[in-house]
C-alpha cells in the first residue's frame, strides 16, 4: 500500500483491480487546505489513461502486484507465444494479444523481459534492436542513397516496413522494436 | 577560466535562470524598500523553534529537538504584543513534503503586521506597495505572465469565497467542505476560472478555514484573504485573532487534528499565549510567497526557475 504522499511519476498503483503506471504528477496545496496530488495514469493493459486527484486524508493506493523477468523466446504455437524462464527455465505462454506488434520481431533465444501482473504476462520488452532479411519489395533505385522517401516492404513473417528506396529483396536491415521501424541497412544482398 | 571541459549541467542551468535571479534580487529590494518608506522595521526571529503554529495541513520539518519555522508568524506576533506596531521579514520557511510547480520544503516569504488595520486595509496597502513594486522593476504596470498580461495598476477584483464558490462551482463552500471537496473545486473549478488581467482577492473564508484569524460574527466568516495573481495563490492575510480563549479552542482542536491524521505534535507556544492573555491591540498581517510572485514577474513556469538551488 503507498500513502497518498508517496505518489509520483512512474509508480505502478492498482485502481479496480487493474494495474496503472503514473505518467504525470503534479503536487498542489490550495491555501492552507489539504494537499492534493493531482496524477495521470496509463492502464498497462489496456493502455487507456485516465485522470486522478488524491486528497491527503485518502487512504493509500494499493501497489500493483508486478514482477519482472527475464525470458528467452522458443517458440510459436498457433496463435500463442512460447518463452522460457531465464532463470527457473520454467515455460510461460503468451499471447499474440498481448504480444501486440512485437510478435513480428521475435527471434529465437533472444532475451526478453516480461512483466507480470498478479503472475499474468501484461508487457513483454524486447531487445531494442533487432536484425532481420528484407523478403519483398519492389527493386531498390540504384544511386538513391535518399533516406526520406519510403517504399513498402516485407519481413518474412509478413510484416510491413518502410524502407528507404534503395533497399532491394535480400537485404539484411536494423529494425527499432519499440516503434517497428526501420533503422538502417546492416547488409546488401 | 575554461579548460577545455564540457561544462556541467548545472552551471548550464545557473547560466539559464541568471536573468530571473536577477530580477528576483532587484523585487526582494523594491519590497523592503517600500516598507521601509511606509515606516516598517525589519525585524529577524529565529528559524530554528520550538513551537510551531499548529495549521492541520502544514508541517514544520522536525531537526533534532526543534523544528524549521512553518512561518514567523507567532514569534512576530510577540513582537506586536511588546509594541512594534509595524514589522516585516523577509526569510526562509520550510514545509515538509510540499514539492512542485509552485512549492519547494524551503522557500521565501514576506510577512508583515501591523497594529491598528483590519484585513481589509491590507488589500490597499498590498495593491499600493505592489504597483510601486512592478513599476520599479519592471519599467511598467504590466506584467506578461503565460498567456495573460496582468495589470497592476487597474483595480483589483474582490470576490467572497461564497460568491467565488456559487459562480464557479455552483455550491456553497460550506457545501464543498461537508463533501470533502473544498481542495478539490478550488483548484479545478474556482482558481482556472478567476480573472487573470488583474490581481483577484478571494475573501472571507468559511470560520472553519479561520486559522488565526479574527471572525466576522455578523456575517459569520473568517477576515481572511488570499491574493492570487494568473491563477496562482500568493498572499494569506488576516484581521488577526486577539482572543486568548479563542485562540486557545483553536489550536487545541489542531492538536486533535493532527493526533488523529498521525502528524507530529507541536509544543504550545507558551509565551506566544501570555502575550495574548497580557492582551493584545487589534492588528492584521500578511504572508507573501516571494518565489511565487518572482515567478509571476519573471513569467517562469516552475518554482526551479527562480531559486539558484532547490535540494528537492
Amino acid at each position: 500500500m503507498y500513502n497518498v504522499a508517496d505518489l509520483k511519476k512512474g509508480l505502478k498503483v492498482e485502481i479496480d483491480g487493474a494495474p496503472w503506471t503514473i505518467t504525470e504528477f503534479e503536487f498542489c496545496k490550495p491555501g492552507k487546505g489539504q494537499a492534493l496530488y493531482r496524477c495521470k495514469l496509463k492502464n498497462l493493459i489496456t493502455g487507456a489513461t485516465m485522470d486522478r486527484t488524491y486528497r491527503s486524508s485518502d487512504k493509500g493506493i494499493e501497489k500493483a502486484d508486478l514482477d519482472e523477468r527475464e525470458i528467452y523466446y522458443s517458440y510459436k504455437e498457433g496463435d500463442v507465444y512460447v518463452f522460457s524462464d531465464a532463470e527457473t527455465y520454467e515455460e510461460l505462454r503468451i499471447s499474440a494479444e498481448t504480444l501486440g506488434k512485437q510478435k513480428y520481431f521475435l527471434l529465437e533465444d533472444s532475451l526478453c523481459k516480461v512483466l507480470l501482473f498478479k503472475g499474468k504476462p501484461v508487457e513483454v520488452t524486447l531487445p531494442v534492436f533487432i536484425e532481420k532479411e528484407i523478403t519483398e519489395t519492389e527493386p531498390g533505385a540504384r544511386g538513391d542513397t535518399a533516406t526520406n522517401v519510403l517504399k513498402p516492404a516485407k519481413i518474412d513473417n509478413g510484416y510491413e516496413i518502410a524502407v528507404p528506396l534503395f533497399i532491394n529483396q535480400g537485404d539484411i536491415v536494423k529494425i527499432d522494436t519499440r516503434t517497428g521501424e526501420y533503422v538502417e541497412r546492416v547488409s546488401k544482398a | 577560466m575554461s579548460k577545455g571541459l564540457a561544462k556541467p549541467d548545472d552551471l548550464i542551468r545557473l547560466e539559464s535562470i541568471k536573468p530571473n535571479l536577477i530580477q528576483k534580487s532587484r523585487i526582494i529590494r523594491e519590497l523592503r524598500n517600500g516598507l521601509f518608506n511606509r515606516g516598517f522595521i525589519e525585524t529577524d526571529t529565529p528559524v530554528l523553534i520550538k513551537a510551531p503554529a499548529p495549521e492541520d495541513n502544514i508541517n514544520a520539518p522536525k531537526t533534532g529537538d526543534f523544528f524549521l519555522r512553518s512561518s514567523p508568524e507567532l514569534h512576530m506576533k510577540r513582537l506586536v504584543v511588546a509594541g512594534y506596531e509595524k514589522i516585516f521579514q523577509i526569510g526562509s520557511c520550510f514545509r515538509a513534503g510540499e514539492i512542485g510547480k509552485f512549492h519547494n520544503v524551503e522557500f521565501t516569504m514576506l510577512e508583515w503586521y501591523e497594529t491598528g488595520k483590519t484585513y481589509i486595509d491590507l488589500i490597499y496597502f498590498l495593491k499600493d506597495l505592489l504597483l510601486e513594486v512592478v513599476t520599479k522593476t519592471k519599467g511598467t504596470s504590466k506584467v506578461q505572465f503565460k498567456n495573460s498580461k496582468i495589470d497592476f495598476a487597474k483595480g483589483w477584483k474582490v470576490f467572497t469565497v461564497k460568491e467565488a464558490f456559487l459562480k464557479f462551482t455552483g455550491i456553497t463552500p460550506e457545501e464543498a467542505i461537508a463533501k470533502n471537496e473544498f481542495e478539490i473545486l478550488l483548484t479545478e473549478k474556482v482558481e482556472p476560472n478567476l480573472p487573470k488581467g488583474i490581481p483577484v482577492i478571494l475573501k472571507d473564508y468559511p470560520t472553519s478555514m479561520a486559522a488565526l484569524s479574527k471572525i466576522n460574527e455578523k456575517d459569520n466568516v473568517a477576515e481572511r484573504w488570499e491574493l492570487y495573481l494568473g491563477g496562482i495563490e500568493i498572499a494569506n492575510a488576516y484581521s488577526e485573532l486577539t482572543d486568548y480563549n479563542e485562540q486557545k479552542k483553536r489550536f487545541k482542536k489542531v492538536h486533535k487534528n493532527r493526533e488523529k491524521n498521525k502528524l507530529p505534535a507541536y509544543p504550545d507556544d507558551k509565551e506566544f499565549f501570555k502575550c495574548l492573555e497580557y492582551g493584545i491591540a487589534s492588528f492584521a498581517g500578511c504572508a507573501l510567497g516571494v518565489d511565487r510572485l518572482v515567478m509571476v514577474l519573471t513569467n517562469s513556469e516552475s518554482i526551479k526557475k527562480v531559486n539558484y538551488f532547490t535540494e528537492f
